[in-house]
């Protein structure tokens, strides 16, 4: 019997195996056998035995005893044993393991093998899991093989060396004269090669980028002949000839003229024509002429070739194959701020994708026509996506609805609209939404003083038909308890009134306050509704009186504390009961980063800068800013202005939008001159504040402030920081990296964030520095960042 | 050297991974891994381009719980944690690569097209059955001479046919040649 019958034989009986209590059976017993196996001599068989042991592993059991038999067959002088062996250690073998170190002997020699079959394992497993140590011993020798070997070897050597450039950046230099002679080679796959490793080179090293800048005719001249050569039915997919090194090259071309005229202006021609050439009716063309769009966008390309490209994109997006179009819009998305007409023109089209039935085309089309909005189609896109909220996925609703809200606040026509809007998400969406939504809502109701009667009305309809979503009831609570008269009243301009009597409204807080639906927080605002009631009707005051002493005993304490409060307040301090249930004053909009909801001066009070079609309440802003109010406040139409919770926080650099002149404003009120700073890090006598300069709602421009209270220097101060993904992070060059002792000085170091996605705001910032002779290094995650003003 | 930013700051398993990959905050663009799963969600073919260990290994039970759901004519590319999970279907097999921020994944798409047609080429009408029998044999030795760290190592239809032929003749004569002594 052979032993690969066995091997497959095995293989049957597992899968013959009806339960998993069966099968691990089985594998118990050829695992003992395989060890049985290893342990004795060599008897031919060992190869077999490992890929049984392979097989195993793949169905996910544990198999880390075959890692010295992977070591000991990859020195065998057996080409089928080392083939086994070095995908055992593929396989078993990571880095982790410490005896990966033990075949790197091996490696070395058969890399100098004189079978390239044999040099080809080592290379191919070197390329896969070596580890920084096997790399930087191995180097030299992939040099001399990217140098002096047949294609077959040149083409793994240089994807070996792709590897090794990754794990060890800095042997890139020793690659670099060895790969530049390569792009001359005629074989694809070498020249596949060279352009990977190039690419690798050139993005970890701007010195190594600009050498490689000369190549640009050279790799001009390949790619031309690309795409003009003939068939070739080698390289052939669907028409374009060998579409990956396209693609590669194209790559290549965009991070070499990316920044740079020269570059950029010597591909422009070779990008019209591949974009004008390549047939898209399949993927392979699809693939090419998308990496062409996208090395036009991102190099300094003319702009009839941008027009050009944002045509394909549009091109595109008509395209039946959904994944054309997803990819579509992932562009679109990249360039929406950048190009944002051109993209407007596609409004529709994205639009309608969100009506498609795939996931992923949803998420992307949502996310792109969040980034469509404008002041012009806000009504119409608003519809859009309400409708596209009643019917989304659920792990899009969250995302939607927060979306739905920026939008609304930045670009609502009417405060009628956007209450309006809200009002509609909350019940369509309403589990799904924000927790500051709530405060927020009745913050927006209290500033629209004309509509507090429609409001009210809106949401009595609202509660009576449906107290499951606790947002809107906790909203609806508040303002019927609020406007409670206005609602009995009976009358309402902006919508039809209902005749409701004092004991319907009682009735409906009731409804909530007992309901096992309504969670505590619910209860709390039905129950203070329910007590500012009483000033505000006039027959049921002992209703009102005979519930809140029910809830005198209730369980929840905070219930209970209310009622006994309010009770207190029937009996004892009724003489005050009047004063203290009166109509709350205009709420003040909070900043986003603030936790309380102080304003920073009595002015801004009245203002609502983002609805620039609305009167505003002038503030009594001091004298001598009047003018600059009124003249910005005569309309300059342009987008974007920042948001209204943001204007408020005025000091730091004027910027240069309309907006900027509003926050120039506040800078005369005689506020806090410096905005709080955070501590963010504080050990070995170094502490790091943080504080943030300017935010908007794209973006913020925090510093960073590094002082030393020892009594010797800090040196080598180095500050680096990550953010979440779709932010883009911008380090301006620290003041220097000496902080002297005696927090005699400091360092700063100020940081430019740009979230256009607007995800929550995280950053880590790791420390490094040298102190009193011995490196320290740090990491610390700063979850919230200081409002940059009061 | 230049120091660049780090993505993805969601405390995810994979930014872990991608941090240690290299000592350096770089964005490297690559693919992580390419698994083959059958209907049921049985793993017959992983190869992982960074080094994972197994429990972050079962942690992509997840993503293949998400790929096996998706219905037919979907979309081929979804998004798993910080990753791209580019996908496709063939007979019984799901073919899924994990990339990160390749731009191209279209390009992708190719990709698994082309190591399906050389399968096929190889074998002669591949189907499920023959990546499980002869997983080490075949199925691994074919991606071996297509793929190399994650990076296409030969464009060519014909060239790796030609080699994996090559390889195969080798193993036989290899015996013998081997026996004699080396230098």
């Amino acid at each position: 019997m052979s032993p690969s019958v066995r091997l497959q034989e095995m293989i049957r009986v597992i899968r013959g195996a009806r339960t998993q209590g069966e099968e691990r059976g089985v594998i118990q017993r050829e695992c003992a056998a395989i060890r049985a196996q290893f342990r004795q001599a060599d008897n031919g068989t060992r190869s077999h035995n490992l890929a049984k042991l392979l097989y195993v592993h793949m169905l996910g059991y544990p198999a880390h005893f075959g890692q010295m038999e992977c070591v000991r067959l990859i020195a065998s002088p057996r080409y089928n044993e080392k083939r086994v062996g070095y995908l055992g250690a593929m396989m078993l073998l990571d880095e982790k393991q410490d005896a990966s170190l033990l075949i790197t002997n091996s490696i070395k020699n058969d890399l100098s093998h004189s079978s390239q079959y044999v040099q080809s394992l080592a290379l191919c497993t070197l390329g896969c899991m070596g580890s920084a140590e096997m790399c930087r011993d191995l180097a030299p020798e992939i040099d001399r093989l990217l140098r002096a070997s047949n294609s077959y070897i040149k083409k793994k050597a240089a994807l070996c060396a792709v590897h090794i450039v990754r794990k060890v950046p800095e042997l890139g230099e020793l690659f670099t004269p060895a790969s530049r002679s390569l792009l001359s080679e005629k074989n694809h796959g070498v020249l596949h090669g060279a352009v990977v490793l190039i690419t690798e080179l050139c993005e970890r090293n701007p010195e190594t980028l600009e050498q490689f800048r000369k190549a640009v005719p050279e790799l001009v001249q390949i790619m031309k002949g690309l795409v003009m050569s003939g068939y070739s039915p080698e390289h052939n997919v669907a028409g374009i000839s060998d579409p990956f090194l396209q693609v590669r090259i194209l790559r290549l071309l965009r991070i070499l003229g990316r920044n740079n005229e020269t570059a950029s202006d010597a591909v422009n021609d070779l990008l019209a024509q591949v974009a004008t050439n390549t047939d898209s009716s399949k993927t392979a063309g699809s693939a090419v002429l998308y990496e062409t769009v996208l090395t036009v966008m991102d190099i300094k390309s003319e702009s009839g070739l941008r027009v050009l490209a944002v045509n394909i994109l549009g091109r595109f997006l008509l395209n039946n194959d959904r994944n054309i179009r997803y990819i579509s819009m992932t562009s679109l998305q990249k360039i929406v701020q950048t190009d944002h007409n051109a993209v407007q023109r596609h409004r529709g089209t994205i639009v309608d994708c969100l009506k498609d039935q795939d996931a992923s085309v949803k998420r992307r089309a949502l996310e792109l026509s969040l980034a469509l909005v404008s002041a012009v189609n806000i009504r119409s896109l608003m519809k859009e996506l309400l409708l596209f909220l009643s019917s989304c996925p659920p792990e899009l609703r969250a995302h939607t609805t927060s979306g739905i809200f920026n939008a609304a606040e930045r670009y609502a026509p009417s405060q009628r609209w956007h209450i309006d809007t809200i009002l509609h998400v909350l019940t369509t969406a309403g589990g799904d939404v924000r927790d500051e939504t709530v405060p927020n809502l009745i913050q927006l109701i209290t500033t629209a003083t004309e509509l507090h009667c429609y409001t009210v009305h809106k949401l009595y309809r609202a509660l009576i038909a449906d107290i499951s979503v606790q947002s809107l009831v906790q909203v609806a609570c508040w303002c019927i308890g609020e406007y409670g008269d206005l609602l009995l009243r009976g009358e309402c301009e902006e919508t039809e009134p209902v005749q409701v009597a004092e004991d319907d409204v009682l009735d409906a807080l009731e409804t909530v306050l007992q309901s096992h639906m309504s969670s505590p927080a619910t209860r709390g605002f039905a129950l203070t509704a329910t007590m500012k009631l009483s000033t505000r009707i006039t027959h049921n005051v002992d209703r009102i009186r005979s519930i809140v002493s029910i809830y005198g005993s209730c369980i929840d304490v905070e219930l209970q504390q209310r009622a006994v409060e309010y009770n207190a307040l029937f009996k004892k301090y009724d003489h005050m009961r009047a004063a203290v249930l009166e109509r709350m004053p205009v709420i003040d909009k909070s900043s986003p980063g603030h936790t309380n909801g102080e304003s920073a001066g009595g002015s801004i009070k009245e203002m609502e800068p983002t609805k620039r079609t609305q009167e505003v309440a002038l503030p009594q802003e001091p004298a001598n800013q009047v003018c600059d109010l009124l003249d910005l406040l005569g309309g300059s139409g342009e987008p974007p202005q920042p948001s209204p919770a943001l204007s408020t926080t005025a000091l730091g650099p004027v910027s240069s939008t309309a907006g900027g002149d509003l926050l120039d404003l506040l800078g005369g009120l005689d506020v806090t001159p410096v905005p709080p700073s955070v501590i963010v890090y504080e050990k070995n006598g170094v502490t790091l504040k943080l504080q943030t300069d300017r935010q908007t709602d794209t973006g913020m421009t925090i510093t960073l402030t590094a002082t030393n209270s020892t009594d010797r220097e800090i040196t080598s101060l180095t500050l680096q920081a990550a953010v979440p993904k779709s932010v883009q992070l911008q380090m301006k060059a620290p003041s220097g990296d000496v902080i002297p002792a005696h927090g005699l000085g400091q360092v700063t170091q100020t940081v430019l964030l740009n979230n256009p996605n607007k995800v929550s705001l995280k950053m880590r910032v790791r420390v490094c520095y040298t102190s009193q002779d011995f490196v320290c290094q740090d990491t610390v995650q700063i979850d919230s960042f200081p409002s940059p003003a009061w | 050297m230049v120091y660049r930013e780090m993505s993805a700051l969601s405390g995810s398993l994979w930014t872990n991974i991608k941090n240690k990959r290299c000592g350096e905050l770089m964005p490297i663009r690559q693919m992580y891994f390419l698994l083959l799963l059958s209907r049921q969600g049985k793993l017959r073919l992983q190869k992982w381009f960074t080094p994972v260990t197994e429990r972050e290994k079962k942690v992509t039970r997840e993503m293949t719980l998400m790929v096996l759901a998706r219905p037919p004519h979907s979309c081929n590319f979804l998004l798993w944690r910080d990753l791209k999970i580019v996908y496709k279907r063939y007979a019984s097999l799901y073919f899924c690569c994990g990339l990160e921020d390749q731009d191209n994944e279209l390009l992708t798409l190719e990709v698994l097209q082309r190591y399906v047609e050389l399968l096929d080429k190889y074998f002669g009408n591949v189907c499920e059955l023959d990546i499980i029998f002869n997983f080490e044999k075949k199925a691994y030795f074919i991606l071996d001479e297509f793929l190399v760290g994650g990076e296409i190592l030969e464009t060519s239809k014909t060239a790796v046919g030609i080699a994996m032929e090559e390889a195969e003749t080798l193993q036989e004569t290899m015996e013998e040649y081997m026996s004699k002594p080396t230098y």
